[in-house]
């Protein structure tokens, strides 16, 4: 690409700031003494402890996974600091009022609505900085209608046994290198219940922020829809620019009764590194839905557009019949970004039904896979499946990957797959400058028709965000 | 309007224009004829900015302005337009938004009012009777899996939005009917004020009898070997293109 296809992705992070407040971190490094310590400063029962460090034992026998098409260099895991929290006098806010101001003012600046009067759009909000959840908007609120959003830690505290019921029961502490690791070290996080028969009237959103420079952030989110119930929940993620890496390793867990939905949206915007590769999150994340009941219904849309690398498959698994399982990604990498992202479907109950929609655009020197997993079980009878993951490329020195997997032991189940490839070309590029219209805007016009499957999926304003996010991130890779 | 003066450009370090030399006036309509490979379709898409080539020499000015000093999309703004021999196909953006968009680049440009999606709904229903084209094709994605005459109908509704000053128009005959020949061609003549200019590309004459230029230049080898009147299409028809090349050989060009 001669000209234009050199020029168009080089914006700045600007979510790159560090705000400067006092911490209260544990020294790097993982063994069991560093467990007890985040256990007894959550000030968690026994069961609890049981149960970080018998996975921590278990992550001990386990190697990183290496079958992802990512090459980074290994984390040391003795470097990390497993705990940090900005430092309070009490263990706990009680009020808005006990937040540091440097702390509102940095959520002030991403945009979060903290404040309630802010948050008066609509949108309830657990807010995650590096291990604490610093605060919970519009809890009273759903309280009324018998739902539970607050963070995880309070969820442990005021209602042990939904957690002890459900923790794991999804990913178990075994699953995976790195939800092994999360389930021993996991510090805050957010929990939903919704009861029997209600719609949550509101999204529910969490937005996660690392702000330390050694801390991995290791969140654990749980989200429970009893019969009949349903909820959409959104999650947003920034970090500061540093020019080491730092490591993400969260855990989501959906569980769907009878009847109930549960729609999981997230906008990932991590630190991706600068042009050269330097620095940049570690995105190593277990995300998964079970579809218990009978025709429960999960749906996850995500837009993952930062990170240096990514490693991501939110599932499902449709044990209910007639349960339905979607998954809607678009997955962004520019310059030396690297994502192997997808996801599984396993079908079990009868007559369960998937839907697959993947985007990937790659520009600069990236590298963006499309890993999926299709398994109809065989007494998942009238199983039915469709994928479509289309790849886009910009410029000619990244690369697109498509790995489908199908494992089909039911013979009435029907499975369709469809790929494409294709480019934003000069010649596309020059037809709309021709017509007026500017490089940029017209990579952005073509991204946003190739994505329009995805971003219909999205809440109103979340799709408004990824628009303009994708635009942004692409600044520069067009010249 | 257009004065382009020993235009030289090559692709790929190849020369494809060897010093072209035209003077386009504000209400004339100009015909190129030549030979496939002649680099016609080179011609137009140096004077629209396409990347690929580069200028090795010579000057193009537009309304007194250095073309060169111009991106693409400023041309266009400026009041270019090239209907391509080939429209490329742009799968998931819609043929209507994308035609709001560039109408309202252009407003912006010219310091003229946007007009929101309602306002262009209006507007661009009057613009597709011009060229006679079915509604659908405004929610259909731009240009992918139009037929041939389908695309150069899209390429006149789109000259009929922007309004150009000087509309290049590359083979808009090729791939049209007879009927959409005539309807374009008239689309295209209503187009044609005094303060505007045509440059036609073409290998048959009868478009020429419904857009009637009042020069045809014959471009063979990178070079203008001929320019005369519109009864210069006819004899070429009729004799191609060898008796040119031999009085040009012999010294006789121009
Ligand atoms: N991208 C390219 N790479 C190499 N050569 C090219 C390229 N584009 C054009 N050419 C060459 O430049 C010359 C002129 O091509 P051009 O398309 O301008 O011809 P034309 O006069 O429009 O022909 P036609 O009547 O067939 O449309 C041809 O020899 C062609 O092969
Ligand atoms: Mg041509």
């Amino acid at each position: 690409m001669s000209t234009t296809l050199n020029v168009v992705t080089s914006q700045e992070y600007k979510y790159g700031f560090v705000t400067d407040i006092e911490a209260d971190s544990v020294a790097a490094g993982l063994n069991e003494d560093v467990i007890r310590f985040i256990s007894a400063k959550k000030g968690e029962p026994e069961w609890l402890l049981e149960f970080r460090l018998k996975a921590y034992r278990h992550w001990l026998t386990l190697a990183e996974p290496d079958w992802a098409k990512v090459d980074y260099p290994r984390p040391d895991f003795q470097k990390i600091v497993y705990y940090s929290a900005p430092k309070a006098k009490a263990p706990k806010y009680a009020s808005m009022d006990e937040v540091d101001p440097e702390l509102k003012r940095t959520f002030e600046k991403l945009g979060v609505p903290i404040h309630e009067q802010a948050a008066l759009a609509g949108v309830a909000v657990d807010v995650v900085f590096d291990s604490v959840s610093v605060t919970t908007t519009y809890k009273e609120k759903l309280a009324t209608v018998g739902i539970i959003f607050c963070s995880f830690s309070e969820a442990v505290r005021e209602h042990p046994e939904l957690v002890k019921k459900y923790l794991g029961s999804v990913v178990p502490a075994a699953d995976n290198f790195y939800a092994a690791l999360n389930s021993a070290v996991f510090t805050d996080g957010s929990f939903v219940f919704i009861p029997k028969g209600v719609t949550c009237p509101m999204d529910l959103s969490t937005y996660f922020r690392i702000n330390n420079k050694e801390s991995g952030q290791f969140e654990r989110t749980l989200i429970v829809a009893e019969e009949g119930a349903s909820v959409s929940y959104l999650e947003g993620c920034t970090a500061p620019q540093f020019d080491t890496n730092q490591l993400h390793a969260a855990v989501v867990e959906l569980v769907a009764l009878d009847h109930a939905s549960i729609k999981y949206s997230t906008v990932q915007n991590w630190y991706a590194g600068d042009k050269n590769g330097v620095g940049g999150i570690f995105n190593f994340v277990t995300k998964r839905g079970l579809c218990k009941g009978k025709g429960s219904h999960i749906s996850w849309t995500q837009v993952e557009t930062g990170s240096a690398i990514t490693w991501k498959y939110p599932s499902c698994i449709l044990l209910g019949d007639d349960s339905i399982g979607e998954f809607y990604s678009v997955a962004l990498t520019n310059h030396k970004q690297q994502a192997d992202t997808g996801t599984k479907m396993v079908h079990i109950g009868r007559n369960t039904k998937s839907t697959i929609v993947s985007k990937g655009i790659s520009a600069g020197d990236s590298s963006n896979s499309y890993r999926g997993l299709v398994k109809v079980q065989p007494k998942a009878e009238g199983a039915r499946n469709f994928s479509q993951c289309d790849s886009m490329l910009i410029g000619h020195t990244c690369s697109a990957s498509t790995f489908p997997y199908i494992e089909v032991q039911n013979r009435s189940a029907k499975v369709e797959h469809e790929a494409t490839t294709s480019k934003i070309g000069e010649e596309q590029l020059f037809y709309f400058q021709q017509r007026g219209i500017p490089a940029e805007e017209a990579i952005s016009m073509i991204i946003n028709g190739f994505c329009k499957d995805v971003f219909r999926e999205l809440p109103m304003e979340f799709a408004v965000e990824a628009t303009k996010l994708l635009s942004l991130k692409l600044e520069g890779s067009v010249g | 309007m257009l004065s382009i003066k020993n235009l030289t450009a090559s692709i790929n370090g190849t020369p494809v224009l060897k010093g072209i030399d035209l003077e386009i006036r504000a209400g004339e309509t100009h015909a190129i004829m030549g030979p496939n490979g002649s680099g016609k379709s080179t011609l137009g898409k140096v004077l629209a900015g396409h990347p690929a080539y580069e200028v090795t020499g010579g000057e193009v000015l537009f309304e007194g302005q250095n073309l060169f000093e111009m991106e693409a999309d400023a041309r266009a703004r400026a009041g270019i337009f090239m209907g391509f021999q080939h429209p490329i196909e742009v799968p998931g953006v819609s043929n209507a938004s994308f035609l709001r968009l560039a109408y309202n680049k252009k407003a912006e440009a010219e310091g003229r009012d946007e007009l929101d999606p309602l306002e262009f709904d209006d507007f661009i229903h009057e613009k597709i009777k011009v060229v006679a084209m079915k509604e659908e094709f405004l929610d259909r994605s731009l240009n992918e899996g139009f037929s041939g005459g389908e695309k150069k109908r899209n390429e006149i509704l789109q000259m009929a939005v922007l309004e150009p000053k000087l509309a290049i128009l590359d083979e808009l005959d090729s791939g049209l009917d007879i009927d959409a020949l005539r309807v374009l061609g008239d689309a295209v003549n209503k187009l044609q004020r005094a303060d505007r200019a045509l440059l036609i590309i073409t290998h048959f004459p009868r478009i020429l009898e419904i857009i009637q230029p009042q020069f045809v230049h014959v471009l063979s080898g990178g070079r203008i070997l001929k320019s005369s009147g519109k009864e210069l299409a006819l004899e070429l028809e009729e004799r191609g293109y060898d008796w040119v090349l031999a009085e040009a050989a012999a010294g006789g060009a121009r």
